[in-house]
């Protein structure tokens, strides 16, 4: 079954190490600078929120690519961006309306997230659940349950 | 390695920057860090230098684990000789700006000399140039962070500061980065000021690539976490409730000091604590606290984010003030609150807000307050030089004081002096609450005996991150000892400190000691840093740093009396609790302390110990 990252920001604690593992898994290097997952600090609301690629199922980066190099993984259902096809035309960038395909400079290429091929990092080195790798169908159930548990309150005869 | 293997030198006289290659053979026998930045002042200035003089160095230092994947591996420290104790000032501060200047490539950066201007420096991996400050100068430290993340067009940069405080020579000030964390003891921020140092900004994207060994690295950082998971302290107290939680347990054990170690219980210490902060407020509904944070690294996330009622008196017309913020910690709702008997939780979230914003150390600050209130009670200080009544209790003298302090206005200015030489001013030194200037924090000695040495004994003045020896003596940690006796003590301080020196020169927080020992750290270390890296060589690392910082204290001018307690401790029993009846034993626990390190009864180290470790 499909897979997709989950975020609940009431558990992040903005340690980054979601951002350390994402760069590690991909450059080989402690390099927060080159995370596909970043955290978004609300300091005024003290709210601390991780982001990265939702992997729309009808993508505008791969609809903008003029050649073809973002492709979706079978397997795992995410859109990859193939870096010896992307030309770093950047368009994909300006498609996206999350922000979250980007173009590093050092590689002349876009970057997204891949969820590294089924096993994503950053789930993996998470500390306090905030980032999760779930069943893609039915994340809502857990709210569901909660909302289920209030009504009815009144015993039964 | 991970060490980067290289030192920016800034020489604030002649406004140059300038790299070098950093001394491995110093960084085997050091470390990093504390350690090896306390090297490196040793090894170039002389002990004797006036702290604020241009002659005094600041260093801003990493260790080799900052910027990995190590739990809490975000530690920076701001090293240089203090201006509140005369001595060694090593201060460790949290957040993300330490991670940063690893991720940009240094491992430290040195500075020398003093600005003509008001000045900042700006690093984007290897350029670093001095930038004009005179549009921060005279503003706090949030103003400055969010004013050059606007001028650079980059939210990402990380920046350390100083405030108002800094800026003018408050002899506690301290070096705030990331808003809500400090470099915070013995006035580090007043020689950054001394030196028309306003701030450090800092943007890294080359990452940490030198580690030794990154598959065996991962393995030793992750068999690591899951020790603090599993830990009590670290996997659930700390991040449910700070370390605010051992407010009420210190009450309990009857070593809170409060109202200047008048006394060592405080009636109003449940009203501060981890469990009030939860606590709706009946004023308006909301909890003092919204959630917790951690540094760069965590896995702990002891941080805490607070937000007052904004109808509380001492914000209601300041809008500022109203949003999240970083909550109370366990030493400041001391400072501010246990130790000059004021419970208000808001009150004290506000005043600690204030230190961060405009860069003040609250422990000490709130000792200071302490000792005024004391002496305002006595009749010797009057309401008219103080500006404002000052009875222990009085939650508005705080906050007056609080504000003129970081404004440096009216009374505020002896403020800054901090207790020592407030109190020596006004013929009470008696009533300071210090070590070598420096107040001692929230652990009575009476109640705890080994504190009583950790404060003495400390190389940086009184302070209980030396050797914090209430794991033991209260919590069992790694073993249990009493807290009212002194047998033991001497031994169980020494080890503590130096393990404890090994842990503030490697990246990593102290609060991973609650669950490591030096053999959780060790093979961290090892897989990352060639040299070979086990728990022996890190303890004898750290008995080397500390021997070095006691060498360097001793030819500064302190002497073995300066290894000693305010009377009041050693004459005024306990009045209450467990502790009751009791004094502070440290005279009969220095001798033996002096032997378990292999000094003389004058507290010098022999020449035997000192060519053991190589000095």
């Amino acid at each position: 079954m499909q897979k997709s990252l989950h975020i609940d920001p009431n558990k992040c604690t903005g340690c980054l190490q979601c951002e350390m593992a994402c760069s590690y898994e991909n450059y080989g290097s402690f390099n927060i600078a080159k995370s596909r997952i970043k955290v978004f600090n609300f300091e005024a609301a003290g709210r601390k929120v991780p982001y990265t690629c939702t992997q729309c199922a009808e993508a505008w980066c791969m609809h903008a690519c003029p050649v073809d190099a973002i492709r979706i993984d079978a397997a795992t259902g995410a859109k990859e961006v193939h870096e010896n096809v992307c030309v770093g035309c950047k368009v994909c960038t300006i498609a996206c309306p999350f922000g979250t395909v980007n173009y590093v400079a050092d590689t002349g290429k876009v970057q997204k997230c891949d969820l590294c091929g089924g096993q994503p990092a950053c789930a993996d080195a998470c500390p306090t659940g905030a980032i999760t790798y779930v069943e893609s169908d039915w994340t809502g159930l857990g709210k569901m349950r909660q909302w289920a548990e209030k009504t009815d309150t009144q015993p039964r005869a | 390695m991970a060490w980067a293997k290289k030192i920016l030198r800034v020489n604030l006289t002649k406004g140059t920057c300038a790299s070098e290659p950093l001394n491995m053979e110093w960084a085997q026998q050091y470390l990093g860090q504390r350690g090896l930045a306390t090297k490196y002042l040793v090894a170039e200035t002389d002990p004797k230098v006036d702290p604020l003089s241009p002659e005094n160095k600041l260093i801003m230092t990493t260790g080799p684990l900052t910027g990995t994947m190590a739990s809490t591996g975000g530690r920076y420290s701001v090293v240089t000789k203090g201006p509140l104790t005369g001595a060694i000032a090593c201060s460790n501060s949290g957040g993300y700006f330490g991670a940063e200047l690893k991720m940009a490539g240094w491992d430290m950066i040195i500075f020398e000399g003093k600005s003509p201007k008001p000045v900042y420096l700006w690093i984007e991996n290897d350029k670093a140039e001095l930038r004009d400050a005179a549009h921060l100068w005279g503003t706090t430290t949030w103003h400055t962070e969010e004013a050059i993340k606007a001028a650079h067009q980059d939210p990402q940069i990380r920046v350390a500061s100083i405030g108002r405080a800094g800026e003018n020579g408050v002899l506690y000030a301290c070096v705030v980065n990331d808003l809500h964390r400090a470099a915070g003891r013995s006035g580090v921020g007043a020689v950054m000021g001394s030196k028309n140092l306003k701030a450090v900004a800092l943007r890294g994207t080359v990452g940490v690539s030198g580690v030794r060994d990154f598959k065996a690295f991962l393995k030793a950082a992750t068999a690591a976490k899951k020790v603090l998971a599993d830990n009590a302290v670290t996997g659930q107290g700390l991040p449910k409730f700070g370390t605010q939680v051992l407010m009420n347990v210190i009450n309990e054990i009857g070593a809170l000091p409060t109202r200047n170690a008048n006394d060592v219980q405080f009636e109003g210490a449940r009203n501060i604590s981890a469990e009030a902060m939860h606590e709706k407020r009946p004023s308006d509904g909301k909890a003092n606290l919204i959630t917790n944070s951690a540094c760069f690294g965590c896995t702990i996330a002891c941080g805490r984010v607070s937000q007052v009622d904004k109808n509380h008196w001492s914000v209601v017309n300041s809008p500022k003030y109203w949003g999240a913020t970083g909550g109370l910690e366990y030493e400041n709702a001391w400072s501010l609150g246990a130790a000059n008997g004021v419970d208000d939780l808001d009150a004290l979230t506000v005043a600690n807000m204030i230190c961060n914003e405009d860069g003040m150390d609250p422990i000490t600050f709130g000792a200071t307050v302490s000792a005024v209130m004391e002496l305002y009670q006595m009749g010797v200080l009057k309401k008219e030089q103080i500006g404002i009544e000052s009875p222990f209790g009085s939650a508005q003298a705080l906050l007056e004081m609080v504000h003129m302090t970081a404004e440096g206005r009216g009374f505020g200015k002896e403020l800054a002096l901090g207790s020592a030489r407030l109190t020596k001013k006004y013929g009470h030194p008696e009533l300071s609450m210090s070590v070598k200037g420096q107040e001692f924090p929230a652990y009575d000695p009476r109640g705890i005996q080994g504190m009583g040495l950790t404060y003495a004994t400390s190389n940086r003045g009184a302070c209980h991150l030396r050797s914090y020896t209430v794991a033991s003596e209260v919590f069992g940690i790694p073993v249990k000892t009493d807290p009212l006796t002194t047998e033991g003590k001497p031994d169980l301080v020494k080890a503590f400190q130096d393990a404890t020196a090994a842990f503030d020169s490697s990246g990593t927080c102290i609060f991973t000691t609650f669950a490591w020992t030096l053999g959780d750290l060790a093979p961290q270390l090892d897989a990352a840093c060639e040299g070979g890296w086990t728990l022996e060589r890190l303890a004898e690392v750290g008995e080397r740093i500390w021997n070095m910082e006691r060498q360097y204290n001793l030819a500064a001018g302190l002497t073995a009396k300066d290894d000693d307690l305010p009377r009041r401790l050693k004459t005024e029993p306990a009045k209450t609790g467990p502790a009751k009846g009791l004094v502070s034993g440290i005279d009969k626990m220095l001798p033996e302390y002096y032997k378990a390190r292999g000094w003389t009864a004058e507290g010098v180290p022999t020449n035997d110990t000192t060519k053991r470790l190589g000095l």
